[in-house]
């Protein structure tokens, strides 16, 4: 029995940065719990995924290898997980606050008689309980809860925990869980890709963001050139994103993307809370805005007021002059 | 197709970030001056999808659950403004200092007691605790199939196609019904009520339903039933301090910004 489980999540690279972040956070709570720390994954392959769970921090790792767990669905991953909650009785779950965190992790709380916190930014144990903190009123406040029942299960929100040191000589026993034939009631029909040129939002060092202040879609492609520049990913504000000028796929914020890149560019964002949710983790914020009240600049080390249309073109050859 | 929508009135989201309060003590979010409360965007959009619904079926109802104080009627009435049929204000002081879990419950229980419709919609997640679990939640007490976070839904024959926003891309998913969707702001705008329909609307029921109307006992909801405990709620702070670049001509400024990020080793 560990005391606490993380259900993971696998890419092509094994376990995601998410994943090595829960593990992460994992190890340090159980100091203080007491108990092991377990790792659960559901998918398809995950033999090199599951090698890599002992040096990231977990005692022992969970794998349901199926081939109809290939891509999430609810309706199969669901009895999934509570499969190896039930082998496993931990106290507390973590889980990604991802599209299959946001979606699993209240069914299965409900499923085991429990009650799920989502999107925490920090945790910290308080006897048995983990204390989380975590935003609300759209990053205008922030609150600290518990779970009463058990186990506890809470979201993480990505980049908000440190992922431990790799450790190769650490290895984490593996327990194979036979996966029944799923049940599917939804299915899923198919995938859309988003067009992802270039660097991906949640891996870049520089994300150049574009808001509802642009005025169009076409001052996109003067961010998408600055971008080039900076070797930097494109965001865009929900505002932007909800008005069509830019893919939802690109939107930073509450209910898009979070990253926290060395330097964020804020190009006509007023600064609106659940943006910042989505940003506020950057360790520098750069502010293009000409309204000098917009309150992106609380949050931004440097900032310029002007209009984003007469600095852009100069700070793009400033830019590349400097980076030459 | 008869549809359901649960909706929530709650404080207005663009509340500017300087009229936004807290009482630390009491853990709760003070009502900003002059800022009337408003029925959560997401949820504004989730009545918008089930009118679609109803419409490209030709037939069936739309109703309206909301659990809350007096206040909550307002987040029904603009549901019916928009169109939708009937509806169900769950109000009782039992409900007070609940959270996701007792909300889902009781909502759970009326839409038993109301009839479970072929489609029940929920926004993604209720604009003031951030949490967006309430619809999931009431999925697995009716054990129905969900999908959440939908930018778009489309009724096809028996079942309903949608799109769900997924972190590099979206997902087609087909669901059969009696289901369960959860709307995300990728859906578009929500249609605003005209005076006409907000005078119709007026004249439109709204039952109320207590705890005990739904077979509930006082210990299983609000503060008595809630499986989450809130310590503390409090506004945070930002200890940046912005250096604003100054310079007489674009070009000026530019230059400064990259000199200043360059000292800072920021580049």
């Amino acid at each position: 029995m560990a005391s606490i489980l993380v259900i993971g999540e696998t890419d092509d690279s094994g376990l995601t940065a998410p994943t090595l972040e829960l593990l992460g956070a994992a190890s340090r709570l159980s100091g203080n719990l007491g108990g092991g720390v377990a790792l659960a994954l559901i998918g398809s392959g995950l033999a090199d995924a599951a090698a890599a769970a002992g040096p990231a921090g977990a005692d022992s790792v969970y794998t349901a290898d199926a081939d109809s767990l290939a891509g999430y669905q609810t309706d199969s991953y669901l009895p999934v997980a509570q499969g190896i909650v039930e082998l496993d009785s931990p106290s507390v779950i973590l889980m990604s606050q991802s599209s299959i965190g946001r979606d699993l992790a209240p069914r299965l709380a409900t499923r085991l008689g429990t009650a799920a916190i989502m999107d925490s930014l920090g945790l910290e144990v308080d006897g048995d309980r983990v204390k989380a903190t975590r935003s609300c009123y759209g990053g205008n406040a922030r609150q600290v809860v518990t779970v009463q029942t058990n186990p506890q299960v809470i979201t993480v929100r990505p980049k908000s925990q440190d992922p431990i040191e790799a450790d190769a000589s650490r290895s984490a026993e593996v327990i194979d869980v036979n996966v029944a034939e799923p049940t599917l009631r939804a299915r899923t029909t198919g995938k859309e890709q988003a067009e992802s040129e270039g660097i991906r939002l949640e891996d870049a060092e520089i994300v150049v963001s574009g808001g509802r202040g642009l005025g169009g879609p076409e001052a996109f492609a003067d961010l998408e050139s600055l971008a080039g520049v900076l070797t930097a990913a494109v965001g865009s504000s929900r505002a932007a994103c909800d008005l069509g000028w830019y893919p939802p796929s690109q939107q930073v914020g509450l209910t898009g993307t979070v990253v926290s890149p060395t330097l964020y560019v804020a190009i006509a964002i007023s600064g609106a809370s659940q943006h910042m949710a989505g940003c506020g983790g950057s360790k520098n914020i750069v502010a293009i805005n000409k309204d000098p009240d917009a309150p992106i600049f609380s949050f931004s080390r440097f900032g310029i007021v002007d209009d984003y249309k007469k600095v852009l073109p100069a700070l793009e050859a400033a830019f590349a002059d400097a980076l030459d | 197709m008869d549809v359901i929508v649960c909706v929530k009135q709650i404080p207005d989201p663009e509340t500017p970030a300087a009229a936004f309060k807290v009482d630390e003590a009491a853990m709760q979010v003070l009502p900003a001056q002059g800022i009337s409360p408003v029925i959560s965007p997401f949820d504004a959009q989730a009545v918008e999808a089930a009118l679609r619904i109803k419409d490209a079926s030709g037939d069936g109802t739309v109703n309206i659950i909301s659990l809350g104080p007096d206040s909550a009627r307002d987040a029904i009435k603009h549901s019916l403004a928009m169109g939708a049929d009937e509806g169900y204000h769950l109000k009782d002081d039992a409900f007070d200092g609940g959270d996701a879990w007792t909300t889902a419950l009781a909502l759970s229980k009326a839409i038993q007691h109301i009839g479970v419709p072929d489609v029940l919609i929920f926004g993604r997640q209720a604009a003031d605790w951030d949490q967006g679990t309430v619809g999931s939640i009431v999925a697995e007490l009716l054990d129905l199939p969900s999908a959440t976070v939908l930018r778009a839904v489309e009724l096809s024959g028996d079942s309903i196609t949608v799109s769900r926003v997924v972190a590099d891309g979206f997902e087609n998913v087909e669901l059969p019904t009696p289901c369960v969707l959860t709307i995300s702001n990728e859906f578009g705008d929500p249609r605003y009520p005209q005076l006409r329909q907000i005078m119709q609307a007026a004249r439109k029921q709204v039952t109320e339903l207590t705890a005990s109307d739904l077979g509930l006992d006082a210990s299983e909801v609000g503060a008595a039933g809630a499986r989450v405990q809130m310590h503390a709620l409090y506004q945070p702070t930002s200890d940046v301090e912005v250096e604003i670049i100054e310079g007489d001509t674009p070009e000026e400024k530019a230059a400064g910004l990259v000199n200043a990020l360059r000292e800072a080793k920021i580049l």
